[in-house]
């Protein structure tokens, strides 16, 4: 039981201390701790997503090579791998510096200076998501990747490809090779690829398997491990990779979708003086500003392990 | 609020967009280095993919820390800040480990069951009650 000089005692103890309000715990404001704890959870969601996706890989025998799949570009560029998505990652790491100039700005009490800084944000922002927007579009619509189909796979052995007679073509490939599965087109062709493209009709072929949905699946003869001499076809990569790309990089990208439309409201926030006069000042900008180097602290670890790895 | 005047962080800002740029750049270049892209043939190495994972790993932990530190301000702020964010992040390299063996295990696992899958056994005579291969019990 308290007796009221205990509370008293209590009282004067803490008189001042960070519980009465009169001091922040760790020096720093109740949004921006808040702000940083958000950020820790989200980062451990991230985090979950990633190691996924790394154990899924691991106990698969095989996993499509990023830099065979990532190889498109707009303006009808190929075999550039990698080049596209580093484009993208120095848009946020540009949109990234900006978003520190806003802040600076903000410091300063300089309105326009936040302002214009923001804007250059957004605007790196939302070339991302356009980027990202093709790049998905890209692997939807012209390389038929799915959340359940992955027509990325490679070659477990070595081997040669086989011609309309079943014969060897003298065309070869090692073992670990990539390939993509495309689909059999009724329209016209797609210059950009130049083999394989050709409509077949579904069904059995001696140079290929043309299965119910269209997919070719090349025939070719094994030429060495076990299975050396013996006929087989490509089969479609591994099933996950579809949906843990489209789930993760989709997460990511929505982080960045909202992230811009924070950005746009509180810039418009600054330019109508809402912030100069309150108290905290332009503490919403460093704020979303948190977010932002967050969004692309989070692709750098995207980036790692999607592309680089 | 900053510690250091606005030309300098000016300056700073600046330099880190060189830093982070620079370091994107090396990663993209170590990794088709290690695809073979650089110089074909290095990729039948099968010991390279493990130091070029390893370089562009570390790249990506010092970017992230620049971020936290000169970007999100971290280095700035109080000391128990910086534990309570980063000390719970720790938890995640156990996290890493553990789920990677546990991927390793489950390919291990499935080739196990396809090997015995492909094997015939011959239709025992006169020992009823025994089986030869014990190993067949493993699972």
């Amino acid at each position: 039981m308290e007796t009221t000089e205990n509370v008293l005692h209590q009282h004067s103890e803490n008189h001042g201390g960070s519980w009465e309000g009169a001091a922040a715990p760790f020096n720093i404001s109740y949004g921006k701790l808040m702000m940083w704890y958000f950020l820790l959870s989200d980062a451990f969601t991230f985090a979950g997503f990633l190691i996924a996706y790394g154990a899924l890989r691991f106990s698969s025998p095989s996993w499509p090579v990023p830099d065979f799949v990532f190889s498109t570009a707009p303006f009808g560029i190929h075999d550039a791998p990698l080049i596209f998505v580093t484009i993208m990652s120095f848009l946020l790491i540009i949109s990234s510096v900006t978003m520190v100039r806003a802040v600076q700005e903000g410091h300063r009490e300089n309105k326009r200076g936040v302002v214009f800084w923001m804007f250059l944000t957004i605007i790196g922002g939302a070339g991302f998501l356009g980027c990202q927007a093709w790049e998905w579009s890209n692997l939807i619509g012209k390389e038929n990747m799915s959340v359940t189909t992955n027509p990325f796979g490679s070659h477990i052995d070595a081997g040669t490809y086989l011609d309309e007679k079943g014969n060897s073509t003298g065309e070869t490939f090692k073992a670990g090779a990539s390939y993509l599965l495309h689909k059999s087109e009724e329209g016209g062709h797609d210059e950009s690829h130049a083999e394989g493209h050709h409509a077949m009709a579904k069904g059995d072929h001696p140079n290929a398997f043309v299965d119910n949905d269209g997919f070719i699946h090349k025939k070719f003869k094994v030429t060495s491990g076990p299975a050396a001499g013996k006929v087989q076809m490509e089969e479609f990569g591994p099933k996950a990779f579809g949906a843990l790309f489209f789930f993760i990089t989709g997460f990511h990208g929505f982080h960045v979708l909202s992230g811009v439309a924070f950005l746009l409201i509180i810039m418009i926030n600054v330019a109508s003086g809402v912030y100069a006069s309150r108290k905290n000042g332009y503490e919403m900008v460093e704020k979303i500003g948190l977010y932002w180097h967050f969004v692309d602290l989070v692709w750098v670890f995207v980036f790692l392990v999607f592309y680089l790895f | 609020m900053s510690h250091k005047t606005y030309e300098e962080s000016k300056k700073a800002v600046v330099k880190g967009l060189f830093l982070l740029g620079f370091v994107t750049l090396i990663e993209v270049f170590i990794s088709l280095f290690g695809k073979g892209h650089i110089i074909p043939g290095i990729n039948d190495i099968a010991w390279i993919a493990y130091p070029v994972g390893f370089i562009i790993a570390v790249l990506s932990i010092y970017k992230a820390y620049f971020i936290i530190y000169e970007f999100m301000h971290m280095a700035y702020e109080v000391k128990g800040l910086a534990l309570t964010v980063l000390l719970p992040t720790s938890l995640l390299i156990w996290a890493l480990f553990a789920f990677f063996q546990e991927g390793t295990a489950w390919k291990a696992r499935r080739e196990f069951v396809k090997e015995k899958n492909a094997k015939t056994v011959e239709p025992l005579k006169g020992k009823q009650g025994y089986v030869e291969d014990t190993s067949l019990f493993r699972l």
